[in-house]
């Protein structure tokens, strides 16, 4: 009687000071876990901001080059895509740095808290391995505290490095001052989305479940401030509901102010008490959120190698098919100011002088090359899925029922050919539609359609390569990836900085006649069709002959 | 008589790893016959090779009456298949996954799958990816089991299930046999094995060791013999066939290959048997007994 008393008092003492036992530990647990992956997403990301930064003045080497940047910020649209627009008057690199760059960056810093906040955390419990550690002398919010302690330190780190990474850059109008301020604005958007994970992966049972409600909080976000900063020049109400508005709102390389800092150090704090309440409420592996539970029995659709592909995929497709489209849209509304900023930008007019035609067309063609490239990615991924299907498992039990090889590979090949077409269409519907607002001419729609669908046979052949190393040469599938890397390169800084010819015919995506720019020939799209015929027979045959590869 | 199996001579390799190394197998019609062996042996192989998967090397390999390498689609009509480690798609329900290898198959006996459903106490409304191994294991089997196919090969199919659940298979392998169907069934856990096996056959290192009823081992093994006896046992030591004899006042205990079990009892008991104890070797002991041989003649290994 005494003792159970005693024990229960005990424990209402005990509870502060041993909640966070072994933390520490768990600390260097992650790290050692993490010693890859998190140094590779600091260096590149500060990497990839440096390199970006120290090319601007190659790309605008006057001042009245970047004024004339400036006047296209002055579009709601452009704006919706970078920033509030702060020093637009004066449009400085470090304004421009400030206005352009930190939202971009800022994407990936959020990606990069976010994952690692629920690697450590949901994930580690779903997989049962959270069971080892917390039957251990573990306290009930040691792991929470650990992964958010990595996350910060993470991002201290990383705003670390784009401080001294810019501000040792030298590049004019971008100081030390201002590179600590933007180095810490981009932490301070990673440290409050690691606490926006801390708390979602208390309310889903599963990571990719909690990593995708982080990442729609971010969107919101992303939104919320985008539609702030389209209202009006300098952010409207809704840039200061966003904590990415915030980290903008610090007017870095212009005013540079610390104060909406404040702001986000503040949600950090609600966040994480909210995650710790949230964590007591519920037992390890389970959820706030229960799991929707979905059909016993399958659709109609639902019967077929083809079927099966097509729900795998179907999501997919609409995401990309949404996101392109409103990106084509949104690119298309800046034509009626663009012929008047590349008027004003000589190392442009060069590179537009090389392809030809008026100034919108070729910038058009561009526009098209770039849409392009991204819907080659999504083609091939949907072509490789075949392949993580393959490596996981999932392809034997399928290819166990009568369904042949070919059949199967072939059920992702279409989807990734039909759906590489479906998107180029949307890329030519969005852009053309919005192209013939600006300009007032209805007949841009059918030209910028037509000069969308011109570049599918390219991608197809690129998809034609992609399952051609699969069935031939599964393990060297990868190399696709390098192609379509070089493909993006060549693509879109060929023309800028005079490639040779013949690096530019190196890219399966070169050959295609920049429409509307240039005149249409049909000669390298039948040769870029048969091609991707000849290699999508050798992959399917090479996979029929091939052994079926799995881990298990 | 048809074989639905015929293997002779099968050779794989994996790079320089020699996987399968001579394996000869016969299964015949309508019989449940289990593939035996450790982690390793080429169990999983030789169930995939049967299924197409994957590319023989060298020998004969005859499914159904087919060649599982050119014919492979044609014989998936007529057979069905549980994985060893079964893998679903995370945003399919187990019931969705049931339903679509069942259609890929050439359509299921809906009755009949939601009877196993329940009988395996299956929820078909989870995501795939919330399933345990176990779970996922009985989505396969269910899916398999609900087919009419003619031929099923099962790789370690209730290597996640808790005791229960294997009775309930157990149940359904035999109602499957009573049906005439064939069933090659592989494993490692032997008890499951000499439960529904009419015929096993003991698998290591790529090759197959021995072959036949699980009487036919036992019989060319060793029986192991506790006697109680009136007066010492004598002259036991000469015997052919007795191995590992303990005696002590009126007790002894020895183990006898099989084939010399007659002449041991009769010589035992002409000392007054007073208690006689006698038990067949488990196939653990079977297992043993050619791993510990190869383990004598291979020396050099410990």
């Amino acid at each position: 009687m005494t003792a159970t008393l005693t024990r229960s008092g005990d424990r209402e003492q005990r509870s502060s000071g041993n909640v966070l036992s072994g933390t520490g530990t768990l600390v260097r647990f992650m790290l050692r876990r993490d010693r890859v992956r998190l140094p590779l997403w600091i260096s590149a990301i500060s990497l990839f901001t440096m390199a970006s930064v120290a090319a601007l003045p190659d790309l605008y080497p006057g001042a009245a080059d970047r004024q004339a940047r400036a006047t296209l910020m002055e579009n709601p649209g452009t704006r919706a895509i970078s920033g509030p627009g702060f020093g637009l008057d004066d449009y400085t690199f470090g304004a421009m740095v400030g206005h352009e760059f930190l939202s971009w960056v800022a994407i990936f810093v959020a990606l990069m808290s976010i994952f690692a906040v629920v690697r450590h955390t949901r994930n580690e419990e779903e997989t049962g391995r959270a069971e080892l550690i917390r039957s251990s002398r573990v306290g009930r919010h040691a792991t929470t505290t650990a992964a958010l302690a990595v996350a910060f330190g993470a991002n201290m780190f990383l705003g670390g490095a784009l401080a001294v990474g810019l501000g040792s850059l030298g590049v004019e109008d971008i100081g030390w001052q201002g590179s600590l301020l933007f180095g810490a604005a981009l932490a301070s958007v990673g440290v409050v989305f690691a606490a926006v994970a801390a708390v979602t992966v208390q309310l889903t049972e599963h990571a990719r479940g909690a990593s995708g409600l982080a990442g729609i909080i971010f969107a919101l976000a992303y939104l919320l401030r985008a539609a702030g900063d389209m209202a009006e020049v300098g952010g409207g109400v809704a840039s200061w509901l966003s904590p990415v508005g915030w980290a903008q709102q610090t007017r870095v390389y212009v005013d540079d102010r610390w104060s909406p800092l404040l702001l986000s150090l503040g949600l950090t704090l609600l966040l994480g008490a909210l995650a710790y309440w949230l964590s007591t409420r519920r037992d390890v592996g389970a959820s706030l959120f229960d799991t929707r539970p979905g059909p016993a029995h399958a659709g109609r659709g639902l019967s077929s190698s083809l079927g099966l592909a097509w729900r795998l995929h179907r999501a997919s497709l609409v995401w990309w098919s949404l996101a392109v489209f409103l990106f084509a849209y949104g690119y298309g509304t800046l034509a009626s100011e663009i012929e008047r900023f590349v008027s004003e930008m000589s190392v442009i007019q060069d590179a537009i002088a090389d392809i030809g035609g008026t100034v919108i067309d070729a910038w058009l063609a561009i526009i098209v090359v770039v849409f392009a490239v991204v819907t080659a990615v999504f083609g091939v991924l949907t072509a490789l899925r075949a392949r993580s299907e393959e490596n996981a498992g999932r392809a034997e039990p399928v290819l166990a029922t009568p369904v042949s090889k070919p059949t199967w590979l072939g059920s992702h090949l279409l989807i990734a050919m039909a759906g590489g077409a479906v998107l180029m269409a949307l890329t030519g519907l969005g852009l053309g539609l919005s192209v013939s607002q600006a300009l007032g001419n209805s007949e841009m729609l059918g030209r910028v359609l037509g000069a969308s669908l011109a570049h599918v046979p390219a991608i197809w052949l690129t998809v034609g390569i992609a399952v051609g190393l699969f069935g031939l040469f599964p393990r060297a599938t990868p190399v696709v990836w390098v192609v379509i890397a070089y493909a993006g390169l060549v693509g879109w800084l060929g023309a800028l900085l005079q490639f040779p010819d013949w690096a530019m015919d190196l890219s399966p995506l070169g050959h295609t006649p920049l429409l509307p720019a240039e005149g249409m020939e049909w000669t390298p799209l039948v040769v870029m069709t048969l091609m991707a015929a000849v290699l999508i027979v050798a992959g399917l045959a090479g996979f029929r002959r091939r052994d079926l590869l799995s881990t298990a | 008589m048809t074989d639905t199996i015929e293997i002779a001579g099968l050779e794989k390799s994996y790079g320089p790893t020699k996987a399968l190394d001579g394996i000869d197998l016969s299964v015949t019609q309508g019989e449940i016959h289990g593939l035996l062996g450790p982690n390793g042996a080429g169990k999983t192989t030789t169930l995939r090779i049967l299924l197409g998967l994957l590319r023989r090397d060298a020998g004969e390999v005859s499914v159904l009456g087919g060649d599982p390498w050119l014919d492979a689609v044609e014989l998936h009509g007529r057979l069905a298949y549980v994985p060893g480690d079964v893998e679903l798609w995370p945003n399919l329900t187990g019931g969705e996954a049931i339903d679509l290898l069942g259609r890929l198959r050439g359509g299921l006996d809906e009755s009949h799958r939601d009877e196993l459903v329940d009988r395996f106490d299956l929820d078909p409304t989870k995501k795939g990816r919330a399933y345990s191994k176990g779970n996922r294991q009985k989505v396969a089997i269910v899916a398999a089991l609900a087919s009419d196919a003619e031929l099923l090969l099962l790789d370690e199919p209730t290597a996640g299930l808790d005791p229960l659940m294997e009775v309930v298979f157990q149940d359904v392998i035999n109602r499957i046999k009573q049906e005439g169907r064939t069933v090659l069934l592989s494993s490692h856990i032997l008890a499951q094995v000499e439960k529904l096996a009419d015929r096993i056959s003991i698998i290591r290192q790529g090759k197959v060791v021995q072959t036949g009823t699980l009487a036919e081992m036992r019989h060319l093994t060793r029986t192991t013999i506790d006697a109680l006896t009136a007066e010492p046992v004598t002259g036991l030591e000469g015997r052919p066939g007795i191995h590992g004899l303990e005696s002590s006042d009126g007790r002894v205990r020895f183990s006898v290959d099989g084939e010399h079990l007659d002449g041991a009892v009769k010589h035992v008991s002409r000392f007054g048997l007073r208690a006689l104890t006698s038990h067949p070797p488990t196939l653990e002991e079977l297992m043993l007994r050619h791993y510990g041989e190869e383990a004598d003649s291979g020396g050099e290994q410990s």
